[in-house]
């Protein structure tokens, strides 16, 4: 079902990234770019050695119906701040369509329900915030990987792009709104879905409805949620402040697996 | 680079009675213990500043605000004086920790809030990004670090020569002999001052070879990635949260250590004992000397 990443491939990617965390750094608010280097350059060991540890492509654990955690902690957006989701919220999310755009050869354009009709995978297993908290939730969506092989994936895309419907900082034009992004290597694993339940019930507002990204092999601030609009890209540094997330373009790691 | 024995390099003629100097540590021993000072004290402030972004410690795969936490940094707000006061719990027990943990003075803003103070974290200021490089950075170069420690400890007959306890020594008498000397803290001298004592070699195995490899099997076992490669990982030590757990107390362990181990080189003598760490030679004091 996912199609095989050849090793060339998220090397290839794995580089741009890396060249992408390496001009990224000079802040030089906190620390000395000399520092900076070497902490980009811890980075990139870890993104590498990580890479080389999931060659095979491993599933993460799936746990059983009872071992999902009692609450699950809300993080970032609870609510996003907009009339426009509101009205969507009102209409049960009936009026809400997600996007798929960028290179690919056959954009999609999808009402929930149309999301809800293509293949299922349901998984249950751990979110780690980098907070250091964790949960256990049981998540339903559909494989990200079938999404990109029905629109078509042109093959200079590198990584996908998600954008979100919450903005968490009040700033001009997009550059407050939550996104994120994925190489290939993570965005064509089996795991990576977009989810619209959670725990046998839809996806609560809080949690991302009704879709929210579900990258089990990375940290939580990966996982997006409020999720509108996926885009297929060959480089990220045009987008928001350049580093490929809301919070990787303050300061966090673009690769988050640890 | 390291002799098979202690080597005799130099005999110092005119101090009475008898004062003799040893090559006791090995250029890359010596070597990769400041490299390892380094990288622990960074490791330790750094992951004290990322434990600041969630003060408290659990067992199982999840834990979170409302679980029960085996241990947890806080603070409250004394009602008679509207002063927040740090709160440290443990295992149900209470204590009041305010200055240190929980609430601590910070040189620009006063007393915040905060599980471990501004002078013990990495960075100063509170940076969870920040924090995280600095972590995995250090956690690189300490594994690497380590690496050449232990594969020259192999090749080198450190291990076996230096820190494997002597038949003689693991005699429980002679056991029991040395735990009183340490309790009057008497330092070996002559003779037996050649070779580590039986409990020295003891703690550092321990730190060696329990220890510091837990310290990074249940770091590991706090990455999602690793734990989908190496799922063994969550069932060794019963869940993320309690990797977590395990990290922390087991850094607490290590600061131990360095504590009676610092305690104990200037106990036998720091000059002696800091100039063998650098430049490999240590004096050995006469039995009946002064």
């Amino acid at each position: 079902m996912s199609r095989r990443i050849s090793r060339r491939g998220f090397i290839g990617a794995g580089s741009a990234a890396a060249a992408g965390l390496l001009v990224s750094g000079c802040d030089g608010v906190l620390e000395p770019p000399s520092i900076r280097g070497l902490l980009d350059f811890g980075q990139l060991l870890s993104l590498h050695a990580q890479r080389l540890l999931l060659s095979a492509q491993p599933l993460a654990r799936e746990f059983s119906a009872a071992d999902i955690s009692p609450d699950f902690p809300l993080n970032g957006t609870s609510m996003p701040n907009s009339f426009a989701y509101f009205q969507m919220m009102a209409s049960q999310f009936a009026s809400f369509r997600l996007t798929v755009d960028g290179l690919v050869r056959q954009p999609l354009s999808l009402s929930l329900e149309e999301i809800k009709a293509l293949p299922a995978r349901t998984q249950i297993t751990l979110h780690s915030c980098d907070e250091g908290w964790s949960a256990i939730g049981q998540w339903t969506g559909v494989a990200l990987s079938h999404l990109l092989q029905t629109a078509e994936l042109m093959p200079n895309a590198r990584y996908i792009v998600f954008h979100c419907l919450d903005q968490l900082e009040r700033l001009p034009g997009r550059l407050g709104f939550y996104y994120e992004s994925l190489d290939l290597f993570d965005a064509l694993h089996p795991q990576t879905i977009l989810a619209y339940g959670m725990n046998g019930a839809p996806l609560p507002v809080g949690h991302g409805a009704p879709l929210r990204l579900r990258v089990e092999r990375q940290i939580g601030y990966k996982n997006a949620k409020y999720v509108t609009r996926i885009e297929a890209v060959d480089r990220l540094d045009h987008l928001g402040r350049g580093l490929g997330g809301f919070w990787e373009d303050r300061g966090y790691q673009w690769y988050a697996g640890l | 680079m390291a002799a098979s024995e202690p080597s005799h390099v130099a005999a110092i003629e005119d101090a009475p009675p008898r004062r003799e100097v040893i090559y006791r540590h090995a250029l890359l021993v010596r070597l990769t213990h400041w490299i390892n000072v380094l990288c622990l004290a960074l490791l330790l402030m750094s992951g004290l500043q990322l434990f600041n972004y969630h003060p408290a410690l659990y067992w199982g795969n999840y834990g979170y605000r409302g679980v029960p936490s085996v241990v947890s940094i806080g603070s409250e707000i004394d009602p008679a004086s509207g002063a927040p006061v740090g709160v440290t719990r443990i295992a149900g027990a209470r204590l009041v920790t305010t200055g240190v943990l929980g609430v601590s003075y910070d040189p620009e803003r006063g007393m915040v809030r905060r599980a471990f103070p501004a002078w013990l974290t990495l960075p100063a200021e509170p940076s969870l990004a920040l924090a995280r490089d600095w972590h995995f950075l250090m956690a690189w170069l300490f594994v690497f670090n380590g690496a050449a420690y232990l594969l020259f400890g192999l090749a080198s007959g450190h291990f076996r020569r230096d820190l494997a306890p002597a038949a003689d020594q693991l005699r429980p008498r002679h056991v029991l002999a040395d735990i009183w000397d340490h309790v009057r803290l008497r330092v070996p001298r002559g003779e037996a001052a050649r070779r580590y004592n039986v409990l020295q070699k003891l703690a550092y195995l321990a730190v060696v070879f329990l220890l510091l490899p837990t310290m990074v099997l249940s770091g590991l076992t706090m990455s999602p990635a690793v734990t989908a490669a190496l799922p063994g990982l969550l069932d060794l030590f019963g869940g993320r949260q309690s990797a977590r757990t395990i990290h922390f107390l087991v850094a607490n362990l290590l600061v131990l250590f360095v504590l009676v181990h610092v305690f104990e080189v200037f106990l036998a003598g720091a000059v002696n004992g800091m100039r063998s760490m650098i430049t490999g030679r240590y004096a050995i004091k006469p039995e009946d000397g002064p």
